[in-house]
């Protein structure tokens, strides 16, 4: 059969559904990776000892270890320790056994959480020490001083990092393409190009949709960067 | 999960330990690649002229823009699969066109020569203006104004973040173990498939990178401090 016959051989509608899975492991697992961020930032500007030295060790381990390795981990000794302690705990009915997807979601952005909490602890960092003082001085409540002082100011420091963050979690969720159970953009690829042989074609395909990803991001976080630049006081 | 310590010890770690001379010397192999063709990639993503500009940004956007593991599949399979089968068995390049490592490797360097190239564009921009009128004022050639006086000051700029991008490197080689490499994950996978074991050789790999990952950054600091005199 001719490539050209049908869109990419019949397997265009395949792709397109894909393409969508990857978007959502990326946007999910990205969403994740901010909560694990924003905890292990407090964390990490805690004055408990405990709770700084966990974050670093989180930290550290998380980026030491290959990518592919920690998604490995995470699915084939993670899930189950998991599934074990819901049980344990009665959270869950026994036989219990974690979705694929939020395994999946929770494993890279338990990743992206480790490089994001850096960004967001020098983000703060980076807020000189005379707004903290000028706060206790007007006395501000803690939240409003979060909220409105602390906030606002470390999003301008730490938008370029986070944008990158998200532009390695959107080629990061390829990675679920080599566990062999989900149906993302490339293990598609993969599976066509072995089919009709046509391998340059479909990794190509492959690559056009991350690259179209990519540029989609970096256009919208190029725009969103001029939108908060007004924020910028320095 | 249940470890067996016995079987770790003496069953894992050993065949592990044996696959780490693979990791780096795709590491090792790949970052003298890198910086061999990072270079002029960077001399061309800094150059005034478009026709040499637009084709090296390309470049680096197609490498940075996209996974690794598409690059590599696409170097394995899409090259492997444009190679006429009949020409390959015969000819002299064969033990090269049937070896996955050789597809690894060009793949590894294709990929971190990007990277390599935007962080040296970084250290040569910031090196100061005069540093280039002054080397032109004393009549030095090109070639020595880029070797002696350039990327000195940018390497000393841009170390740091040289020896991050090897550690990231360093990290990203397990990837060619998707492409029959057996690097220390595609050993500790291989005697997953063979044992159905998956405790012992997943984090008997991991205590492995952990243990290289820190010896490099170690490694890296007395370079670190020895550069900082150039600045």
């Amino acid at each position: 059969m001719s490539l050209w016959e049908a869109p990419l051989g019949g397997y265009g509608m395949q792709l397109l559904l894909g393409l969508r899975l990857t978007l959502q492991v990326s946007l999910c697992s990205y969403t994740v990776g901010l909560v694990f961020g924003l905890l292990g930032a407090a964390a990490k500007l805690s004055h408990r000892r405990s709770l700084r030295l966990g974050a670093g060790l989180y930290t550290t381990l998380v980026r030491a270890l290959p990518e592919l390795l920690l998604v490995l981990l995470a699915f084939y000794i993670g899930a189950g320790l998991a599934e074990r302690l819901a049980v344990f705990a009665g959270l869950a009915p026994q036989g219990f056994s974690l979705n694929p997807f939020v395994v999946a979601v929770v494993a890279l952005g338990f990743i992206q959480g480790a490089y994001i909490t850096e960004v967001l602890r020098a983000a703060v960092l980076a807020i000189p020490r005379g707004q903290h003082d000028a706060a206790r001085a007007l006395n501000l409540p803690p939240l409003t001083y979060l909220g409105r002082i602390v906030a606002p100011q470390a999003l301008t420091h730490a938008l370029g990092g986070l944008g990158n963050i998200w532009l390695n979690a959107t080629k990061d969720a390829s990675l679920i393409s080599v566990l062999g159970i989900f149906s993302d953009v490339l293990k598609v690829s993969s599976l066509a190009a072995a089919a009709t042989k046509h391998y340059v074609i479909f990794y190509a395909v492959a690559g056009a949709a991350f690259l179209i990803i990519t540029l989609i991001s970096m256009a919208l976080l190029e725009w969103l960067r001029r939108r908060l630049m007004p924020l910028h006081v320095t | 999960m249940s470890i067996s310590w016995p079987f770790l010890w003496h069953g894992v770690l050993p065949q592990l330990l044996a696959a780490v001379p693979m990791t780096l010397t795709l590491t090792l192999l790949s970052a003298l690649g890198s910086a061999l063709f990072g270079v002029p990639l960077a001399l061309a993503l800094g150059s005034a002229a478009r026709w040499r500009r637009w084709p090296a940004q390309g470049y680096s956007l197609l490498m940075r823009g996209t996974p690794m593991l598409v690059q590599i599949y696409l170097i394995y399979y899409g090259l492997g699969s444009l190679i006429p089968r009949e020409w390959m068995r015969h000819s002299w390049a064969s033990p090269v066109l049937r070896d996955a490592f050789w597809y690894g490797l060009t793949a590894l360097t294709l990929n971190e020569t990007a990277y390599v190239a935007v962080i040296l564009k970084v250290g040569l921009d910031a090196v100061d203006r005069g540093q280039h009128e002054a080397a032109q004022a004393l009549g030095l050639s090109r070639m020595i104004t880029l070797t002696r006086i350039l990327l000195p000051q940018a390497l000393a700029v841009v170390f740091p973040m040289l020896a991050n991008e090897f550690i990231l490197l360093l990290k990203s080689t397990v990837l060619v173990s998707t492409i029959t490499i057996f690097d220390v994950l595609g050993t500790a996978n291989t005697i997953r498939f063979e044992t159905l074991r998956v405790d012992e050789p997943l984090l008997g790999a991991a205590a492995v990178y952990l243990v290289l990952v820190g010896l490099v950054t170690l490694m890296g600091l007395p370079i670190e401090r020895r550069l900082r005199r150039y600045r």
